[in-house]
């Protein structure tokens, strides 16, 4: 990561170095293969088709290339979402009708920048300018689990499809139980002081220039790259022992297709559990080689990486916990399903 | 000066209040930095993401965690 660093002191130049380490970016991403077994085998001198040669070569192979993926990514990513808002997302849903709201919500739940930590304003912001429930429910939904990170693991590791498949599904599972949500009409669930608040005037976005949206970029890289970087290290070095050393078909019995109870069982572990995208897509993905379904794996992803116990705790400030658990059963039926179906697809 | 920092308690909220102390310090300013984590009262700065940074009730800055020289440029405005 050292060009990274590098890149960050002379952001004022950003233009210039944007030019000279896309080309090394694309020139070092495709020939990592090649640089990997020059490691292994003529530098290391391994023995080939060794199961600690087979775990040496993933794990140096899979590290690098996932983390230039996400730098990658997520310096764009950054500079797109400057674009974006809540603020600006708030207006755009304001007024407009369930279902239309829900698909809006959802799919500006993507792009918007969000954090779980501001989970808590961001709800009172969208209720508060008369955002339905529901509406707001599918943007708490798809922000949290289509994100970036995630897309980049599974684009990385999986493949474009699997990605795509994430998405969708994702996309989908958001926009039809916030609508559920929003037709079950639980407001009374909501804490009732959170119908009182009375939110100030907005202060009013500067506009930015495109240099700044460059830089940033640079600071999302820093800050998420920054962040992940040691879950992407132990989740591929995990995986790569699973990958070299757990023999072929294991994970059939209890991850596989016959198992049918695996994918409410995938989806109830994967609720306390608690980590982010970087750290579980790793190993979901040597777990798949081993004889995990896919529906199985993807429906255990998801309800990792789209709920989250501690943000269940940061929502009982405003949700009474009914709707807490109505919220978590809509969603994990939503994933369920989409185990089932992928398990009976493929 | 009254210096506010908006903010549920995550990390970044300390992040920004300790680098905004960092900042008054070396401007040498004398200002007052105290945390508002009273969501109610948050909200009422109409502001959606946390951390904010509010300078004699301007909200200046909100939703990211900026340098201690990005700081000291904005206190200094």
């Amino acid at each position: 990561m050292s060009d990274n660093s590098l890149s960050f002191s002379f952001t004022r130049n950003s233009k210039y170095l944007l030019l000279l380490l896309i080309p090394a970016w694309f020139l070092l991403y495709h020939n990592l293969q090649g640089l990997t077994d020059k490691l292994v085998f003529d530098i290391f001198i391994m023995p080939r088709g060794k199961h600690l040669t087979e775990a040496i070569r993933f794990f140096i192979f899979e590290v690098p290339k996932v983390l230039m993926l996400l730098t990658l990514i997520i310096f764009f990513v950054g500079i797109i979402r400057t674009y974006f808002s809540p603020e600006r997302t708030r207006k755009a849903l304001e007024g407009k009708s369930l279902f239309t709201g829900n698909v809006m919500a959802a799919s500006l739940g993507i792009v918007t920048p969000f954090c779980s930590c501001s989970a808590i304003p961001l709800f009172l912001g969208f209720i508060e300018s008369g955002i339905p429930l529901g509406v707001t429910f599918s943007f708490l939904i798809a922000a949290p689990m289509i994100n970036e990170v995630a897309i980049v693991l599974l684009f990385g590791l999986f493949g474009w499809k699997t990605a795509l498949i994430y998405v969708v599904t994702g996309l989908i599972i958001a926009i039809t139980a916030g609508w559920v949500i929003g037709r079950l009409h639980l407001e009374k669930w909501v804490e009732p002081w959170v119908y009182q608040l009375k939110a100030g005037e907005h202060p009013e976005d500067k506009r930015l220039t495109f240099h700044k949206r460059i830089k940033m970029g640079f600071e999302a890289v820093k800050e998420i790259v920054g962040k992940v970087w040691i879950y992407v290290i132990i989740g591929i070095a995990v995986g790569a022992g699973v990958h070299g050393y757990v023999p072929q078909d294991f994970m059939a019995s209890f991850m596989g297709k016959s198992a049918w109870y695996s994918v409410p069982l995938s989806v109830l572990i994967g609720i306390p559990l608690y980590s982010n995208a970087a750290g579980i897509i790793p190993i979901v993905s040597a777990l798949i080689e081993k004889g995990a379904a896919l529906g199985t794996s993807l429906a255990f992803m998801m309800s990792v990486i789209g709920l989250s116990l501690p943000e269940m705790i940061i929502l009982r400030k405003v949700l009474k916990l009914p709707l807490i658990f109505t919220f978590i059963g809509v969603v994990g039926t939503g994933i369920i399903i989409v185990g089932f179906l992928f398990n009976y697809i493929f | 000066m009254e210096i506010k920092i908006l903010g549920t308690g995550c990390s970044n909220c300390k992040n920004l209040e300790k680098a905004t102390r960092e900042a008054v310090a070396e401007l040498n300013l004398d200002a007052n930095v105290v945390k508002e984590e009273d969501i109610v009262k948050i909200m009422g700065y109409g502001v959606m993401r946390t951390p904010a940074l509010v300078v004699d009730e301007k909200v200046l800055l909100y939703g990211r965690v900026p340098s201690v020289k990005e700081i000291k440029e904005l206190l200094t405005k």
